[in-house]
């Protein structure tokens, strides 16, 4: 009798354990589980900040309108450290401990990249707000994006430094461990070359990387009249400094890697009067746009950079389309993404082409006194 | 011509960095033969504790005196990491006095994860910006730029790596870290206080190591939790290289290893950076184990 009563309490606590593990993973009838994916923490942290906050945004409105097929939205958001390895990972708990319909999520093309072979397997829709290598949706038919792609962000950039500014001599200084990165020097170095520039100088460096001096040296050596830094913003400020350093006359070219506040903040001066390529302008006086900058600014305290709107744009479409489909199944929620059509959104109306690829205008960026200011709008 | 000697000035910047986190190595592996794998992390503290500092400047009088963020800036992380490095060497490392020489390498790997955690836990996993502790310029040299910064960066090191040669070489107590790096046992007999004397180098080397995060966050100024991992391991070679004990090799290896980098990078390409190091680290292995400068070491019975 001795010897059974521990036996008895250990199964018993077991039983307990594992009811309780049934119970806890158990979907809650009375929500619909959305998981978003996002860098909160790391090298691109604003940018998962903005992010979540767009989609938290987008979510908050739905609920107080009643939510979604009569339930309330549940976003499970899950932090990937600005690393593939742990969007992977997020990808698969989301899908696999939380039982999400479907996900939103990364910026980075890398982070998506890693998550949505996952997501695409399981069948379950994922809509990425901001990641622009072409190879993302080409994952799978479960995987969308509402932002345009590096081959138009690529050609808009050479198309203003070939043509706008009128400048030959380019020079390309590129981030090899990020296939947004080298997607975007690809399109922008073919696009240059078509238009009778010359790229005369090929640098690289890997994400994480503080010291550029080697490159920028051997990139003076060449003497272009512009640098395409298409990085994120923590090296392109760092880069900025260190041209500013060695004393060069140059225009500094980016994509829409450097729309975060801390591009200006690292870079300071020496990030006076360099351009990017954007998704939207913060200045934009449209009723959509200045409804959502003056809601975000209330209640985040910061306006909002790019991130934001594309991941607000991103949730709206996605709850659009489940309610649209009047089911939280993968398949139907998919279909229902696929036929969206001049979806309107902050960074532009939305409809999602046959590559499950969106179609929209690309506005250029002028850095003027710490300032964003517009100064070209170029459309596909 | 101008391009390789800008790339040199660039690589001799880099690599006087090398060389301050490479002497703390060097001078606690000649009395412990043990190789402290937390040393990067002591760099990375010592730009944090410099990064807080800054920010007080920074943010309080706005207008200061020329050098003097920089300045406290600099004292405030050497000392704090002077006292980090005793309180390492006390609790992680005195205790194993006695146990195999593995035990304590194993040690030098776990005080190193914890620190590195430590920090993410503390000062947050995303990158910060260093305050500009001191307003930026570059003056033209021929065709050779050079930046304030770099200067600092090199005067800084020269002077230090000086004031290090003299405590070595002219005090009581540099006598004795030499003495004791020769043999613990005659040291003892001698009347040399031996654990004084070792909390002493950790001390030194953990200060210097803090000097190097303070020129590295003024020169490229951001810093994160994990820093110090790849210029900490790289410092290890630029020790390896120079012969590992050796002080004047340390500050040879560390300038090579910047030269090296650098060429590299501006040359080949940036993908080989940190392969760079390595591939030096085996040749030394295999050509001379002792390193450029390192004597022969007899093995003891």
């Amino acid at each position: 009798m001795r010897l059974k009563f521990p036996g008895s309490l250990i199964g018993g606590l077991l039983l307990g354990a594992v009811t309780f593990a049934v119970l806890s993973c158990a979907p809650d009838e009375n929500k619909i589980r959305v998981g978003v994916f996002n860098s909160l923490t790391g090298l691109t942290a604003t940018f998962g900040i903005s992010s979540s906050q767009g989609i938290q945004m987008a979510a908050d409105e739905w609920n107080a309108r009643g939510g979604l097929l009569g339930k309330q939205i549940e976003l499970i958001i899950e932090d990937d450290q600005s690393k593939p390895e742990e969007a992977a990972l997020a990808v698969s708990k989301l899908i696999n401990q939380n039982r999400v319909v479907a996900i939103l999520g990364e910026v980075a093309s890398s982070r998506t990249l890693a998550g949505a072979p996952i997501a695409q397997k399981a069948g379950v829709p994922l809509i990425t707000p901001a990641s622009t290598n072409p190879k993302v949706t080409q994952v799978g038919d479960f995987i969308f994006r509402v932002c345009y792609t590096d081959s138009f962000q690529g050609v808009v950039c050479a198309r203003f430094a070939a043509q706008n500014l009128g400048l030959k001599r380019l020079a390309v200084l590129t981030d090899v461990k990020n296939d947004y990165s080298i997607g975007l020097a690809e399109y922008f170095k073919g696009e240059a070359l078509a238009l009778g520039a010359e790229i005369v100088s090929e640098e690289s460096y890997s994400e994480g990387d503080t010291d550029f001096r080697a490159q920028i040296t051997t990139i003076k050596a060449a003497d272009p009249q512009a640098i395409f830094i298409p990085g994120y913003y923590t090296e392109a400020g760092l880069i900025a400094k260190q041209v500013q350093e060695q004393n060069m006359n140059v225009v500094l070219i980016g994509g829409d890697g450097w729309d975060s506040p801390r591009t200006v903040e690292i870079g300071g001066e020496a990030v006076e009067g360099s351009f990017f390529c954007n998704h939207y302008s913060a200045e934009d006086t449209s009723h959509l746009v200045r409804t959502f900058v003056d809601k975000y600014s209330k209640q985040y305290g910061n306006i909002p950079d790019a991130m934001a709107p594309l991941s607000y744009d991103a949730a709206n479409l996605l709850f659009d389309a489940i309610a649209r489909a009047g089911s939280a199944e993968g398949a139907k929620i998919r279909d229902a993404i696929a036929q969206t059509r001049d979806f309107p959104g902050v960074c532009g109306t939305v409809t999602i082409d046959a590559e499950r690829n969106a179609r929209k205008a690309a506005v250029m960026l002028q850095i003027e006194g710490g300032k964003l200011k517009v100064y070209d709008v170029i459309q596909p | 011509m101008s391009q390789f000697l800008q790339q040199l000035v660039n690589g001799v910047s880099l690599g006087a960095i090398y060389s301050l986190i490479a002497l703390g190595y060097t001078m606690v592996y000649g009395i412990l033969r043990l190789i402290n794998f937390a040393h990067g992390d002591v760099y990375m503290v010592g730009a944090f504790i410099g990064f807080y500092v800054g920010r007080l400047f920074h943010f309080g009088s706005g207008e200061s005196a020329w050098g003097m963020p920089f300045l406290a800036a600099m004292a405030g992380s050497m000392v704090v990491c002077a006292a980090l490095g005793f309180v390492i060497e006390r609790a992680a490392y005195h205790p194993l006095r006695k146990a195999p020489r593995l035990t304590a390498l194993i040690t030098a790997i776990g005080i190193s994860l914890l620190l590195e955690n430590l920090g993410q836990l503390v000062f947050g996993a995303d990158p910060k910006d260093f305050p500009p502790l001191i307003p930026r310029a570059s003056y033209t040299v021929g065709a050779v730029v050079f930046s304030n910064i770099q200067i600092i960066v090199i005067v800084t090191s020269v002077v230090l790596m000086l004031a290090l040669q003299l405590i070595v070489h002219r005090t009581r107590m540099g006598t004795a870290m030499r003495a004791v790096s020769f043999s613990h046992d005659a040291s003892g007999l001698m009347g040399i206080n031996i654990n004084r004397v070792i909390s002493f180098t950790f001390v030194l080397g953990s200060a210097l190591a803090a000097a190097a995060g303070i020129l590295v966050g003024l020169y490229n100024p951001k810093i994160d939790p994990l820093m110090g991992i790849m210029p900490g391991l790289k410092a290890f070679v630029a020790a390896v290289l120079g012969g590992i004990g050796n002080i004047p090799g340390a500050i040879l290896g560390g300038l090579i290893m910047g030269v090296a980098e650098t060429l590299t990078v501006g040359y080949l390409s940036s993908t080989y950076r940190d392969a760079i190091t390595f591939v030096i680290l085996v040749a030394v292995l295999i050509f001379r184990p002792t390193g450029i400068l390192g004597k022969p070491e007899r093995e003891k019975f």
